[in-house]
C-alpha cells in the first residue's frame, strides 16, 4: 500500500471550534496539520488529541490577523508550504458598541475582512507561482445583505465573499482554487446561550465534513445547510423600499 | 447559567427535568461540582436513572481530548469525556483494541469507569476497572486527586464501580490490548436447553470471550435453550485470504436508524415471539466456526442508532442480575420460568459467565449474570420485582448500570456493600455533593 504524503493543511483561526472541526475532518483523511492561532498555549491539549486520533502531525504556529505587518513572517517561518489554507477567523463584535464606537467597528472590519483577506492575499500569490494550491475562507450569510442588528459584521462579512470571489476569477486558471463558505449558524462557543432555530443550526462537525467535502468537489461557494440558501435568496430578493422597514 | 433539560437513561425510563451544565474544560466545571446534589453524565448510555443528577447534572461529552498514548505499554491517556468507539477509531489500525468493552461502543471512558462496565470477557480477564491504570478524581471544592491502586487506593477503589458518587472523573490512563487483525473468530454452539447452555460456558473458561442469546420464550424442556458464541481476536496469518493483507480493515457497517418513537404495538408478545423464532433459526445455520468484524461482534446492536426507540415514547426496563455459581442454574430456572409465564417475552436475553471479582461497589461477582429487557409499563414494573425477589433469595445482586426502578430495601438486603457505601458517603460528606436520581432512590 502506498500513500502520498500530503500537503500540510493550515487552520487560520485554529482555536476556534469550527477551526478544529475543519482541522480533525482534514487530519482524518491523513493531512498534516497546522493550527494558527493567538494563543497557540491554549491550543496544546487540541494539538495533542488531534494528533492521537488521526496519527497525522499536527504543530502550531502564532497568528494575528491584526498584526498585518507581521503576516509576509508568519509566511515564512512556516516549515513546510501549505497545500490548503482555511481562514476561519472572524470576530461578531457587539452591534451597538460597533455603531457608538469608530475603534470598535474599525476592530470589527479589521478582523473580518482586512486580516483575512491580505492573508489569504498572500497565500494566493504563493500558491499561484507554485500552480497549485487550496484557499478556503470561511465568510458568512449576514454578508449576503446588510441588516439593522448585524451590519458592521455582515459589511466586513460581504467583503470577504467578494474578495474570494475576485480571487477564485483571478486563479481559476492557475490551478489555484477558491472556496467561500457561509455557515449560517452553528453551535459553537461564539453562539453559547443563544436560543437558535434547531433545524438552521449545524454542528461543527457538519460544517468540518460539509467543508472537506466541498473540497474534495472543488465547490465555489456552500452553505453548509442547503436550507439556508433558499432563506438568503428569498432575503436579498425583498426589494429595498419594503426590506427597509423590516426588522429581521 | 445552567438551562433546564429533560433527562433520561438510554431506557428513556424515567425522565426528569432538571439544570444540566455542560462545562467545555476542567475550569468551567469546577464551578459546577460544588453546587450539591451533583452527578456527571457522559453519553447518557446508563439505561436508567445513574447518569440524572438529584440536584444537578454536569455534562462532560467536552472534556473528550486525548492526551497521551505510550506504544510501549499500551497505556493511553484521555479525558472523561472521550467516547470508547473514538478509540478504536483511532488506534484500531495501529492494532490496539480495548481490553474490556460492553455492547454499545457509544460509552464515555468516565461512565465505563463508574460503572465498571464488563464485556463478554469477564470469566478470563475482569472488568473494564481491572485496565485502568489510574483515574483523576475532582471533588466538590474543584480540587483533582490522583487514585490508583497505590495512590489514594480507597478512592480508586470507590470510583470503579462507584456510579459517579465519590466526585467526577475527569481523566483517566487504561490500557489497550495488542491485536493482529479486526477480526474475531466466532465459534457458534446451539445448546438445547439451560443446563446444556451452562455446560459450554463452564467448558469454554479459556476462551476469551463467551456469551450466550437465550430464546426466553422457549419453556419446558427447552427452557433456556441458546445460541453460546464463542470469541477470540483472530491472528493475522489465520485470517481468510481476502483479508490477509490488510487484517485491519473492516467493512463499513451501513448506519440504520430509528428516527422517530415506534407506535407502543410495534412490539408486543408476537412480534417478540417473531424475532426470537427468526433469530434461532438463523442461528442454528450459523452453527460453528466463522470470522465476524469487531463491529458486528462486539456492537451489533450500535448499527441501529436510536435502537431504544423501538419500544416507543413510554421507553424500556433493562434487567440485569448475577448470581452466584452454586446457585445459578436454579436461580435463571425461576427467572427464565417467570418471564415466560408473563408472556410478556424479552426481545433480548442475554446470558454470560462472570469470573471473581473482589470490589468495593462493582456489579460482577463469580456466577451467571441474565439481561433482558421490557418494555416499560406496570406489568413489567411487576414483574421485575419478582425478578428481584429471585435474586435476593439466591444471593445474587442487580446491575445499577441498567436499573431504573429498584427499591432501596432490595439493594441494600442484597448488597452490604451498598450500606457500608452509603455509610462512607455520609461520614466524607460525599452524600450531599455527589448525588444521582439513582442514588436519592438507592439511600446510598
Amino acid at each position: 500500500m502506498t500513500t502520498a504524503i500530503l500537503d500540510p493543511v493550515l487552520i487560520l483561526g485554529g482555536g476556534s471550534d469550527i477551526g478544529l472541526a475543519i482541522a480533525h475532518r482534514f487530519a482524518k483523511a491523513g493531512y498534516p496539520i497546522v493550527l494558527a492561532a493567538r494563543d497557540v498555549e491554549k491550543l496544546e491539549g487540541n494539538r495533542a488529541d488531534m494528533a492521537l486520533r488521526h496519527n497525522v502531525e499536527v504543530t502550531t504556529a502564532t497568528f494575528d490577523v491584526l498584526d498585518t505587518a507581521a503576516m509576509p513572517g508568519f509566511i515564512a517561518g512556516l516549515d513546510h508550504t501549505p497545500g490548503t489554507v482555511v481562514s476561519v477567523i472572524g470576530a461578531m463584535g457587539e452591534q451597538d458598541q460597533s455603531e457608538a464606537d469608530p475603534e470598535a467597528a474599525a476592530m470589527v472590519m479589521r478582523a473580518n475582512y482586512e486580516g483575512p483577506a491580505l492573508i489569504m492575499g498572500m497565500f494566493a500569490a504563493q500558491m499561484e507561482e507554485a500552480g497549485h494550491g487550496v484557499l478556503v475562507g470561511v465568510s458568512s450569510v449576514a454578508g449576503d445583505r446588510g441588516r439593522a442588528a448585524n451590519y458592521i459584521y455582515g459589511s466586513a462579512k460581504a467583503g470577504f465573499t467578494a474578495f474570494l470571489s475576485g480571487l477564485r476569477n483571478r486563479l481559476a486558471k492557475r490551478g489555484v482554487h477558491v472556496l467561500t463558505v457561509k455557515p449560517g449558524f452553528v453551535a459553537t462557543r461564539m453562539t453559547e446561550g443563544m436560543d437558535l432555530p434547531k433545524a438552521l443550526t449545524a454542528a461543527p462537525e457538519e460544517v468540518g465534513e460539509k467543508v472537506f467535502d466541498a473540497v474534495q468537489a472543488r465547490r465555489n461557494v456552500i452553505y453548509v445547510r442547503s436550507i439556508w440558501w433558499l432563506i438568503m435568496l428569498i432575503i436579498r430578493s425583498i426589494p429595498e423600499r419594503i426590506f427597509k422597514k423590516m426588522s429581521l | 447559567m445552567m438551562k433546564t433539560s429533560e433527562l433520561m437513561g438510554w431506557g428513556r425510563y424515567p425522565r426528569r427535568p432538571g439544570p444540566l451544565g455542560q462545562p467545555r474544560d476542567e475550569r468551567q466545571l469546577s464551578a459546577y461540582v460544588g453546587l450539591g446534589g451533583v452527578v456527571a453524565r457522559g453519553n447518557g448510555r446508563a439505561y436508567g436513572d445513574a447518569a440524572i443528577g438529584a440536584a444537578a447534572t454536569v455534562d462532560m461529552r467536552a472534556l473528550n481530548r486525548m492526551i497521551s498514548f505510550d506504544p510501549e505499554t499500551g497505556v493511553l491517556v484521555a479525558e472523561a469525556g472521550v467516547i470508547l468507539g473514538d478509540v478504536i477509531d483511532a488506534y484500531l489500525p495501529r492494532g490496539w483494541f480495548p481490553y474490556v468493552t460492553p455492547g454499545t461502543k457509544f460509552v464515555s471512558l468516565g461512565g465505563a469507569i463508574a460503572s465498571d462496565v464488563h464485556g463478554k470477557n469477564h470469566h478470563s480477564e475482569g472488568s473494564f476497572g481491572a485496565f485502568v491504570d489510574w483515574v483523576d478524581v475532582m471533588d466538590a471544592e474543584g480540587q483533582v486527586q490522583r487514585a490508583s491502586r497505590h495512590e489514594n487506593p480507597d478512592l480508586f477503589a470507590w470510583t470503579v464501580g462507584g456510579m459517579g458518587l465519590t466526585g467526577v472523573i475527569v481523566r483517566a490512563a487504561i490500557r489497550l490490548r495488542p491485536i493482529e487483525s479486526a477480526w474475531i473468530k466466532q465459534e457458534t454452539i446451539v445448546a438445547k436447553n439451560l443446563q446444556a447452555a451452562i455446560e459450554t460456558f463452564e467448558s469454554a473458561k479459556s476462551t476469551t470471550y463467551s456469551v450466550a442469546w437465550i430464546d426466553c420464550l422457549a419453556s419446558g424442556a427447552d427452557l433456556g435453550r441458546s445460541l453460546v458464541m464463542l470469541g477470540e481476536h483472530a491472528g493475522a496469518a489465520e485470517l481468510p485470504h481476502q483479508h490477509r493483507l490488510r487484517p485491519f480493515d473492516s467493512p463499513v457497517r451501513g448506519k440504520k436508524s430509528v428516527p422517530f418513537d415506534a407506535p407502543g404495538f410495534a412490539l408486543n408478545s408476537l412480534t417478540v415471539k417473531a424475532f426470537n423464532a427468526l433469530y434461532w433459526r438463523k442461528g442454528q445455520r450459523a452453527q460453528g466456526t466463522s470470522y465476524v468484524d469487531w463491529d458486528s461482534y462486539f456492537y451489533p446492536l450500535d448499527a441501529v442508532l436510536g435502537w431504544n426507540r423501538i419500544y416507543g415514547r413510554r421507553g424500556f426496563l433493562q434487567y440485569q442480575c448475577v448470581l452466584p455459581l452454586s446457585a445459578s442454574k436454579v436461580g435463571l430456572t425461576e427467572m427464565l420460568q417467570e418471564t415466560a409465564r408473563t408472556g410478556q417475552g424479552s426481545f433480548l436475553a442475554v446470558l454470560k459467565r462472570f469470573g471473581a471479582q473482589d470490589s468495593k461497589f462493582s456489579f460482577p461477582m463469580e456466577g451467571y449474570t441474565l439481561a433482558l429487557d421490557f418494555p416499560a409499563n406496570a406489568r413489567s414494573l411487576a414483574l421485575l420485582d419478582r425478578l428481584d425477589a429471585i435474586t435476593v433469595a439466591h444471593g445474587g445482586r442487580v446491575y445499577l448500570a441498567k436499573d431504573a426502578r429498584t427499591a432501596a430495601t432490595t439493594l441494600h438486603c442484597a448488597d452490604p456493600r451498598a450500606t457500608a457505601y452509603a455509610q462512607m458517603r455520609e461520614e466524607t460528606g460525599l452524600s450531599t455533593q455527589f448525588a444521582s436520581a439513582q442514588s436519592e432512590r438507592l439511600l446510598l
